[in-house]
């Protein structure tokens, strides 16, 4: 035992220490674990249900046979809608805030808006969406007045991602471009985006898995219980995959829990296959960066 | 002859650039305008019944929620602003420290790998729908709680606020390790320098440090919290009144608001007192995004 | 031969970043087909007069530029189209920048820009600015490979050919020499020299020796002010006009 012979203080000192870091360590777990839980549940007791005739037919007799195409064909219509208007306007809002706009009032008040239209609750979105599109607009119950409700509620996502992505690409090379005469627009269309395509995606495809997922600003919108058809224009209602679960779960008395399991498991394999996707894209680009 | 040709070519091509910056300009401005269209669309709905004979006193006062009644219209929605409280206030119990706790754990004492893991499983669980929350509510922690503790149904605050707890913790660590992230490593480096445990780092340093992003993190997760919809709408228990215990079934405004407007007609006071209701919301959560903007901003100028 | 006539002419040039004087009263002409050097302790204004002359200043916040910058009988804060006006003034900034595009795209970019298209006349262009940036022989046989992989002494001569691709009338270096080795730098000066013959050149360096090697005439800034301007040998001779001229570039500070 020599000088570094540890004090009583040092020893309670790190006792502290590794008595807190298991606190935190076991916090983190328990976080965790109900993600591993859920996912695990859904599995055992939806997995028997997943099969292709699940999948590719109509619910039967009063929602308690069959499967859930219309379902899925209706998420598809929603998410679909509602990138196609999403995307281009929240692209071009994280373009002129990362390019165009300087640091002022008006940049700050656009900032806040976004950070509102984010944690606005999503049945107050409902509520503008009835407001607005169905009535307003009379654009009625239809696919067209959900997905546009869905598209200003994600819009924030394809922002935030956006600008992330664009504000990655240094600086020098914007200089370079405007050096030898290039504008302002064709420095952005040549090289910043085309450099941040990546980054860009990563956040249209999360904007994908937060429309596939929401129930509340497509319950009153557009989307409807039961449709015996499959949709055929955005002026149509359409079942969702999201309303189906929450339809049969609350709604329609004895179904086999198995087709309830079943849809659950279906959308949440659906959301988190998605954001696996984008989570990969993202490392991807991290590390085939072209400079 | 050529040299006029390039200069019209030239002209035509700044007016194409012009007219593709007005636009990047627009939807640029584009949340303001919808975040204004939402305000008026929300209010003009809610205005006629709220100038015209909404009863504030009864609104805030009174836990009578009798919309339908034939006799006597009763919109009173304390009961509801009391199941929306209790959940939130119970789900921040359970969401604060596990969510500080977390981010904590992700920003000081993990590394590589796993702290990348962690990040990962964190982002799948912000993905998770709310509807597949409430699903599990319903399946799995309903026949959990009635054997854990007895209770006759297993839907109510306690439910809705373990469910709302796991929601609100992603953001609160993301938002939470990017205020410990921002503290400069030279803080650390200067406390272990004279000897501190990383514990004693963190509680000493980092935490007064990163104060204000640690409560922006908790704002955002309460905001979260009170607009949550559809788990609360399926694992609460649908019963208007102010609960005593957790074990008491609630329904929420955000709920309320989703279990009633299909079934009320256009223009009828049922139907504007919702929109009432909606607009009570918007102001909470404008209020507490705003708060929760303004203390990130005091970092960021620091 | 050095005509008399200026190709440039700084006019009471004065350049202000908020409150702080960052080029105070400057009148300086350029000739034609000169090697201006232009010397000067750092912080002294050099690089802020070279972006005045293609108007980059102006997208650094808080940056105001009053008197006038003529470009032969052109007022540049007078011109329609910045861009137009960034073609006749080619830049090579301190750091190499390769974009994040093929060496051929790089050298093709501002000519495609300002609307060539044809392939034969682009395919010549680039062989000509890579050759006149002394880089042509390292990379005819892959053009098509990323710019931003390039050496560090590559990329800067990358950087001068994309300059010269738009064929400006006056080239403007700031300090090219510090990321790269000295054999590069050394080609590189031997490039100016023919390149000189055509085009007006605007050299900043904070190398004195440098300047002493190349420029026809040497200008001294010292605390955003011109000190003295003159033959380069009058500069670094023994009796240059100004005291202060004498004490930089016999390194008394600096």
């Amino acid at each position: 035992m020599g000088v570094f012979q540890s004090s009583p203080e040092a020893q309670r000192r790190h006792f502290m220490q590794s008595v807190a870091k298991s606190v935190f360590a076991c916090m983190t777990a328990l976080l965790v674990l109900p993600v591993i839980a859920i996912v695990g549940l859904l599995f055992v007791r939806g997995g028997s249900a997943l099969s292709f005739e699940f999948l590719f037919s109509a619910p039967l007799q009063g929602m308690t046979a069959g499967g859930i195409w219309p379902a899925i064909v209706g998420t598809v219509w929603l998410v679909g809608v509602s990138l196609a208007v999403a995307a281009p306007i929240g692209v071009l809002a994280a373009v002129y805030l990362n390019e165009y706009a300087g640091d002022s009032w008006l940049t700050r008040i656009i900032h806040l808006a976004i950070v509102n239209l984010a944690g606005v609750p999503s049945i107050v979105h409902a509520l503008f969406g009835v407001g607005a599109f169905v009535l307003f607009f009379s654009l009625g119950t239809s696919i067209l007045s959900a997905s546009l409700t869905l598209a200003i509620m994600t819009l924030p996502v394809i922002i935030a991602s956006t600008k992330e992505a664009l504000s990655a690409v240094p600086m020098s090379f914007r200089e370079a471009c405007w050096n030898v005469g290039a504008t302002r627009w064709q420095t952005i269309r040549h090289v910043v985006l085309p450099n941040s395509v990546a980054g860009i995606l990563t956040g249209v495809i999360l904007q994908v898995s937060r429309a596939a997922g929401e129930t509340a600003p497509i319950l009153f919108t557009g989307a409807a219980f039961f449709l015996p058809h499959l949709p055929q224009s955005v002026n149509d209602q359409c079942m969702a995959l999201s309303m189906h679960l929450f339809t049969l779960s609350t709604q329609v008395p004895n179904v086999p829990p198995q087709i309830t399991y079943g849809t659950a498991l279906v959308l949440l394999l659906v959301v988190l296959s998605v954001n696996t996707t984008s989570i990969i894209i993202r490392s991807r680009v991290r590390r085939r960066r072209r400079w | 002859m050529r040299k006029g040709w390039s200069k019209r070519r030239a002209a035509l091509e700044r007016a194409k650039e012009r007219a593709i910056e007005l636009l990047i300009a627009v939807c640029g401005v584009s949340a303001v305008v919808f975040v204004f269209a939402i305000i008026y669309f929300v209010f003009r709905e809610a205005a006629p019944l709220l100038f015209g004979g909404l009863d504030f006193g009864q609104f805030f006062g009174s836990e009578e929620w009798y919309p339908d009644s034939n006799s006597n219209k009763r919109y009173g929605a304390l009961a509801l602003i009391a199941g929306t409280v209790s959940v939130t206030t119970l789900a921040m119990v359970i969401a604060v420290p596990f969510g500080l706790g977390t981010a904590i754990y992700v920003s000081e004492f993990s590394t590589g790998r796993v702290k990348e893991t962690l990040k990962i499983v964190i982002e799948l669980l912000a993905a998770i729908p709310s509807v597949v929350w409430g699903f599990i509510g319903l399946v799995a922690l309903n026949p959990l709680i009635i054997d854990a503790f007895g209770a006759p149904v297993g839907l109510n605050v306690l439910n809705g606020a373990f469910l709302l707890g796991l929601m609100s913790v992603p953001i609160m660590v993301s938002i939470g390790e990017d205020a410990l992230k921002a503290v400069p490593d030279t803080y650390r480096e200067a406390a272990e320098a004279m000897g501190a445990t990383k514990w004693q780092v963190t509680w000493r340093v980092l935490l007064p440090a990163a104060r204000n992003g640690l409560l922006a993190a908790v704002l955002l997760g309460v905001g979260r919290a009170i607009g949550e919809t559809m788990a609360v709408l399926m694992a609460t228990g649908h019963a208007v009144h102010i609960p005593t215990s957790p074990l008491d079934s609630v329904r929420t405004m955000t709920a309320t608001i989703a279990a009633e407007l299909g079934e009320t007609a256009r223009g009828s006071d049922h139907y504007r007192i919702l929109f009432v209701l909606g607009t009570v919301l918007f102001l909470i959560t404008f209020l507490v995004n705003l708060t929760a903007d303004l203390a990130i901003r005091g970092i960021k100028k620091r | 031969m050095v005509s008399e006539r200026p190709k440039v002419q700084f006019d009471k040039l004065t350049v202000r970043f908020g409150d702080h004087v960052a080029l105070r009263d400057i009148t300086l002409d350029v000739r034609h087909n000169e090697i201006l050097g232009i010397i000067g302790p750092a912080g002294s204004g050099k690089t802020s007069l070279l972006r005045t002359l293609n108007r980059t200043l102006e997208l650094t916040r808080g940056a105001r530029v009053t008197g006038t910058v003529r470009i032969d009988a052109d007022d540049i804060y007078r011109l329609g189209s910045v861009s137009d006006l960034r073609r006749r003034v080619g830049m090579v900034a301190p750091l190499p920048v390769g974009l994040p595009m093929s060496i051929y795209d790089n050298v093709a970019f501002a000519p495609r820009m300002s609307g060539v298209r044809d392939k034969t006349t682009l395919d010549g262009l680039v062989e000509t600015c890579l050759t006149q940036a002394a880089l042509w022989d390292e990379v005819k046989d892959r053009l098509a490979d990323l710019g931003t992989k390039l050496s560090g002494g590559q990329q800067q001569r990358l950087t001068i050919a994309r300059a010269l691709s738009h064929e400006p009338e006056v080239l403007c270096l700031d300090e090219f020499s510090i990321a790269i080795d000295p054999v590069t730098t050394m080609r590189i000066e031997e490039v100016l020299k023919e390149l000189k013959s055509t085009i007006t050149i605007l050299l900043v360096t904070n190398l004195v020796q440098q300047a002493r090697r190349l420029a026809d005439r040497s200008a001294f800034l010292l605390t955003s002010e011109l000190v003295e301007v003159g033959p380069t040998e009058q500069l670094f001779g023994r009796e240059p006009k100004d005291r202060r001229t004498f004490e930089y570039v016999h390194g008394m500070f600096g």
